[in-house]
């Protein structure tokens, strides 16, 4: 298979320039590909699909009464990035993630940030992933979001974006690791003379950080991963990082509160755990402090939390964060509180809570994306130059009844990268997702995960929407 | 460890043990086909009631035919003990413990799950059924083998040990109870050139032949009997199993053996004991299915307490201190 004929269709490409040449850091990738023996490519192209099957990388289908599990789609042909393109991405994520920081410990302690008017009170109070229950809150080490899933998109000009900071509990790391354990072994050759920058040493800057935040005690500190149980989507990711990690992997139901500490039910009685990464929402964690029906969390946890015996990574209420209303703040954050400018910018961002943006955004619907501020996974949205009059309609009645709820940005030229469908390459869109943990220092995951939209022409690269994902490869020269 | 873990552990490797079973319980027929040709339809029957669940496939099933059977025993996801149903479950159990066992282990788990899914399974074991149960068989023992190689031998080693053992005793018994099943129409033919072919046919599928041979030479009903009950030194017989399930129930309590601290300790002691000083002309003369019977009964009570002791959901379980 060659390139012969590809086309970048006037996006920006992340292998090819737009003169048909590749770009210098993809030039000996591009060559290793066409000098492959015909149906060379497709053959390990299955092969490694052979093996993500076989390891059960896969992702639940909810609704299918089946239990069907699904393979993450894989594509082989690997985005590459440039340290000279990598090199601000990582510096301004560092930044936003330690602005962010700032902002959490500020808006459950002094709330400065609102008492100087850099942003409404009222905006922070109404999100969706604002608590309360976590006013006053110390969180270990002063750290509230432990691990950050920052989306980048890069528009037709080059430019990277900020599209979402998902502070909560971010996914797809996973895929990062075992994406790049089959390439390296299904693929060996491609890598040869490349410098590609390692990705396996996540699970233990994992766990380092985890065991940074624990409060100090005379052991070595017990570390737990909580999932949910095995019908959630996300099932495979739990279980295998809490298997790299080589600790506990518990459900709600193993965890009690007793003897003033947070316990799990063993063999032989009750053991302390010392740090929980958690991958249940705030909502669940505990029902004696948020919602009272959750049968997955641990009665108790919260006040357990609050005076310091246990340690939730992330913390409580940084959801709040990832309410895109709030989102479009951070470079005013950046500002605020390290007096800095932005590295990386944010979309241009409409708030329909605004009268002025609001009448911009209802004037121009049909060009632009309208997206809800409290959603997650690409549900909800209006992609205004796709949309139908009467999908226009019933936005512009959306927005008009809860503008709070509402922002609009401008559609972007997602970046593309080269990818096998059948026996030829075709650009796709793809997004970016690297992962930041923020320990004892702030560390980014070079490159992450980059995830593609395998239906020509679409934009919407979700799992759950026919996306797949891509090996990334950030050059370190 | 969690008391989850251990009870998925337990369950993940008795089913995968179940599995590899109904396998030899159909490889049986196979047998006996092979050595005797002329068998009809009604050779069948046997292996149902063997398994315990002739109502569930009355209800189903018109006859005991060999594609109703086998449909029944292999691929049907109503009957909660055929192979299909035994290694979604073990699957399930193993996917809740993903972090704990061996990755190894898990993808030999998973391509056996998907061996069993491939949509052309049900025709291949019809048209050739001795490739794909012995199949079945190898997979259960690359699983075995995978773990015991790979994985550390500790708590969760021996909770699937203990498990892997338990259900092998009682798989023992329902494979010596097909002979039971096959004879009741004639009790008194014994030493008959049929009979020798059927007794050499249950020791095939308990992979037992050529043992039995090096120890006994000709076949012979009560030393059969007495060889899949009580051969010590061989890993399918009750005694056996009997005898490793203790070594791991004792390994994970740190309580000597003989002496007991737990109810599950207790169960499985006594049973040990009653085995050890059983005699196989005792059990011939009071009827062999009956003793098989009872031994089932133990053993079930043996997995209660088991149940009781380890998994129980509440409170400060544990070892019994």
């Amino acid at each position: 298979m060659n390139f012969d004929g590809y086309d970048t269709g006037g996006f920006h490409d992340e292998m090819f320039l737009p003169d048909g040449t590749p770009r210098p850091e993809a030039r000996l990738l591009v060559d290793r590909i066409e000098g492959l023996p015909p149906g060379e490519l497709l053959r390990r192209h299955q092969t490694a699909e052979r093996a993500l099957l076989t390891t059960g990388i896969t992702f639940a289908v909810y609704g299918d009464e089946q239990g069907a599990e699904r393979i993450f789609p894989f594509d082989i042909v690997p985005r590459i990035v440039s340290r000279d393109s990598w090199d601000p991405i990582e510096r301004g994520l560092r930044q936003r993630v330690e602005a962010l920081n700032h902002f959490l410990q500020d808006i459950y302690h002094e709330r400065a940030i609102l008492r100087d008017g850099v942003i409404p009170a009222d905006i922070v109070e109404s999100s969706a992933g604002y608590r309360p229950e976590c006013i006053g809150l110390e969180p270990p080490r002063g750290i509230w979001c432990h691990i950050s899933g920052t989306d980048l998109v890069r528009d037709r000009d080059g430019t990277v974006y900020v599209l979402e900071d998902n502070l909560r509990c971010p996914s797809g790391v996973s895929y990062v690791l075992e994406n790049r354990a089959v390439m390296t072994e299904t693929f060996p050759v491609v890598f040869e003379g490349l410098q590609v920058r390692p990705v396996a040493d996540y699970p233990s800057r994992l766990l380092s950080m985890l065991e940074y935040v624990a409060a100090p005690t005379t052991h070595r500190p017990i570390v737990a991963v909580l999932t949910p149980g095995m019908f959630n989507s996300a099932y495979f990711e739990h279980s295998f990082l809490a298997q790299q990690m080589g600790i506990q992997l518990v459900e709600g139901r193993d965890l009690v509160v007793e003897d003033d500490h947070l316990q799990m039910r063993t063999t032989r009685g009750f053991e302390q755990v010392d740090v929980l990464y958690r991958r249940i929402d705030d909502d669940f964690l505990d029902p004696t402090c948020f919602r009272s029906d959750s049968m997955l969390g641990v009665p108790g946890l919260m006040d357990l939390y609050r005076r310091g015996r246990v340690a939730l990574v992330n913390a409580p209420g940084t959801g709040v964060a990832d309410d895109k209303v709030v989102y479009a703040y951070v470079p005013k954050m950046i500002r605020y509180y390290l007096d800095e400018d932005p590295i990386l910018p944010n979309v241009p961002t409409w708030l329909c809570w605004h009268e002025k943006d609001r009448r911009h955004v209802l004037d121009h619907l049909a060009d632009l994306v309208v997206k809800p501020a409290n959603e997650s996974g690409g549900y909800g949205m209006l992609i205004g130059p796709a949309s139908t009059e009467a999908e226009r309609r019933t936005f512009a009645g959306l927005i008009e009844a809860s503008p709070r709820n509402y922002i609009a940005q401008p559609t972007l030229g997602l970046s593309r990268v080269p990818t096998r469908i059948d026996q030829r390459f075709e650009g796709r869109h793809v997004d970016l997702r690297p992962y930041i943990l923020y320990g004892r220092e702030i560390y980014v995951l070079p490159g992450g995960l980059t995830r593609v939209a395998l239906k020509k022409g679409s934009l919407v690269v979700n799992s759950s929407q026919g996306g797949g994902s891509k090996d990334t490869w950030v050059l370190s020269c | 460890m969690l008391s989850r873990v251990a009870e998925s552990v337990y369950w993940m490797s008795r089913y995968i043990e179940r599995a590899e079973n109904v396998a030899r319980v159909v490889g049986v027929n196979n047998q006996l086909q092979h050595h005797l040709p002329g068998l009809t339809a009604e050779q069948w029957d046997p292996m149902v009631k063997v398994t315990g669940d002739e109502g569930r496939f009355r209800a189903s099933y018109e006859a005991a035919s060999r594609e109703n059977v086998i449909e029944f025993l292999t691929f049907d996801a109503a009957n909660p003990n055929s192979i299909v149903s035994c290694l979604t479950r073990a699957r399930e159990n193993a996917r809740s413990v993903r972090e704990i066992i061996s990755s190894e282990m898990w993808e030999e788990v998973n391509r056996f799950y998907l061996f069993l899914h491939e949509a052309d399974a049900p025709r291949r074991a019809l048209a050739d059924p001795h490739p794909f149960f012995e199949h079945v068989r190898r997979s259960s023992h690359l699983i075995e083998g995978t773990k015991n190689e790979t994985m550390e031998h500790g708590e969760a080693w021996h909770f699937s040990r203990m498990g892997r053992y338990v259900e092998r005793a009682d798989q023992t018994t329902r494979i010596l109870d097909v002979k039971y099943f096959l004879l009741l129409p004639s009790a008194d033919d014994v030493g008959r050139p049929a009979d020798d072919l059927q007794w050499s046919a249950l020791l095939r599928s308990a992979s037992a032949f050529e043992a039995y041979r090096r120890a006994h030479g000709r076949v012979a009903a009560s030393l059969v009997a007495r060889f899949l009950l009580f051969e010590r030194d061989f890993p399918r017989s009750v005694q056996h199993c009997i005898n490793a399930a203790q070594l791991s129930l004792h390994a994970v309590t740190g309580t000597p053996l003989r002496r007991f601290a737990n109810s599950a300790e207790q169960t499985l002691g006594r049973l040990a004991a009653e085995v050890d000083y059983t005699d196989t002309a005792d059990i011939i003369r009071a009827g062999l299915h009956d003793f098989l019977d009872s031994i089932q009964h133990r053993l079930n009570s043996v997995g209660n307490e088991i149940t009781r002791t380890f998994f129980a959901p509440r409170g400060r379980a544990g070892t019994g201190q």
